[in-house]
């Protein structure tokens, strides 16, 4: 509208892209992708640190489901927005620790969610044979429960990197560093051409990090191989969303 | 007083010298809600505005696509794919596509982009309730003399409610969550007073009413749609 109409806007979108100072230069897209990149990878290994261990723990007692769920359906209540803007006025203030921080708080639940039940799910009678067989706790962790729940703990982690990758956006606008810089500059400025430019790189590296994540959860899960890329098989069609983690508890 | 602090401010070197550093920060403020009582109920009506209008049109749009993907096996798999690569796109990117086009500071950048997020959770949950439904059934009720729409009013929807009202449950509190990155196009209801404290200088009180107002709207809103569960599926209470 007042910047020309979305046709001017898709070119100007293609002609920000097309040129290459603005990928090259000091706080431009690489130096953001980067930036992004870093924040999201350290929310991500903070939140695996916190929710993967006690995910094993408590599936394999079988404990804690119910406080699993209350603690998805809040995090789904809480906007990302306000736990990063509130984080930014605590005594961390801008930093990329107070991002991290909050970005890991809302990767933890659905790591925590699908490892549990990951566990939960090995069959007891697979866990008795394999102490019949002679196995202490360890070895039972290490080669019949873990290799039996890594395809869900894969999609529980796979879900918050992702999400992470998504969220990381947001942190441009309390003042934080990461590709949404581009769209907020864009908004801030009626940009439309910087604003298409901004949503394509996001969602790019959104989708890409989706592709790349299916691909190495698939290829590092033991068994036979179940490609994800093939057709939407129709008992698989139609399963809901109950919780944040896509997993139902 | 406030000559004597900054005296004794200036004479400490360890506290700040500015006054304004010394200004209370309270983290929340009773004060603050009732002076600023009509701001915050203009943006709590925005909020609920947008959510209800994402909810009620992406339920307008997504039964039919979810009986359509019942229909044909062929149609259910793109159908989800696609649902699950928009589910992907940031919200942030989302608002931003469409902002050339309906306007980078018009709400309704944000109602269609809501819109599109409670598609992907709705047609899913949708698609799950009506798949559902026991084939015997609905051919036992086709055989009775049931009418397509008689069958979808009479048969399907009381069987598949319970996964409806789990979807549009879902679908309520995220996009309760989401209004508030539409503070981006100007239009985030309760975001504004989250985005609007922190360019006040930090004003903490503000910020905070805008948090805590946002859950609390989603906890309202999931009470209500479960209470409506409760009233509209009746059986399902005389089978405790």
């Amino acid at each position: 509208m007042d910047a020309g109409g979305p046709v001017t806007a898709v070119g100007d979108a293609f002609v920000y892209l097309n040129d290459p100072f603005n990928w090259t230069r000091p706080g431009g897209i690489l130096d953001l992708l980067v930036q992004h990149l870093r924040i999201s990878a350290l929310a991500v290994l903070l939140a695996a640190v916190l929710a993967v261990p006690t995910g094993v723990l408590l599936g394999r007692s079988g404990r804690g489901a119910g406080a699993l769920v209350v603690l998805s359906n809040v995090s789904r209540a809480v906007p990302t927005l306000a736990l990063l803007t509130v984080l930014a006025v605590t005594p961390l203030g801008f930093s990329e620790t107070g991002t991290v921080l909050a970005l890991a708080a809302f990767a933890v639940p659905p790591m925590l969610t699908n490892t549990y039940v990951g566990f939960r799910e090995v069959d007891r009678d697979v866990r008795e044979a394999a102490r019949a067989m002679g196995m202490s706790r360890g070895q039972m962790l290490t080669r019949v429960e873990f290799p039996l729940a890594s395809p869900l703990v894969a999609t529980g982690v796979r879900t918050a990197a992702v999400q992470v990758v998504a969220t990381a956006t947001l942190a441009a606008l309390v003042g934080g560093g990461g590709l949404g810089r581009i769209i907020n500059l864009g908004f801030g400025q009626q940009d439309h051409g910087e604003i298409l430019a901004g949503a394509v790189l996001v969602a790019a590296l959104a989708l890409l990090t989706e592709l790349l994540l299916v691909l190495a959860s698939t290829a590092v899960t033991p068994g036979p191989r179940r490609w994800p890329l093939r057709p939407v098989r129709a008992a698989r069609a139609g399963r809901p969303e109950p919780t944040s983690s896509g997993v139902p508890l | 007083m406030a000559s004597l602090g900054a005296l004794s401010a200036t004479s400490d070197p360890g506290t700040p010298v500015l006054a304004a550093d010394e200004a209370p920060n309270p983290w929340f403020d009773p004060s603050y809600v009732t002076d600023n009582w009509d701001t915050i109920v203009g943006h709590l009506g925005q909020h609920v505005r947008l959510t209800v209008g994402a909810v009620l049109l992406g339920t307008l749009v997504a039964l039919p696509l979810a009986l359509l993907a019942r229909r044909t096996r062929l149609l259910a798999g793109p159908v989800l794919g696609l649902s699950s690569v928009v589910y992907t796109i940031p919200s942030l990117a989302l608002f931003a596509f469409l902002a050339p086009f309906t306007g980078a500071l018009s709400p309704v950048t944000v109602l269609v982009g809501l819109t599109v997020y409670t598609l992907v959770i709705l047609v899913r949950n949708f698609l799950a309730g009506l798949q559902g439904v026991p084939d015997d059934v609905r051919e036992a009720a086709r055989g009775m003399g049931y009418g397509p729409a008689r069958l979808f009013l009479r048969v399907d929807l009381p069987l598949a409610l319970p996964a409806f009202m789990a979807g549009l449950r879902i679908a309520t509190v995220s996009t309760v969550a989401l209004v508030t990155v539409g503070v981006i196009t100007g239009n985030g209801g309760l975001g504004q007073l989250i985005i609007g404290g922190l360019n006040a200088n930090f004003y903490r009180a503000e910020i905070v009413t805008g948090a805590v107002g946002c859950v609390l709207l989603a906890v309202v809103a999931d009470v209500l749609l479960a209470g409506l569960q409760r009233l509209f599926t009746p059986w399902t209470r005389a089978a405790r």
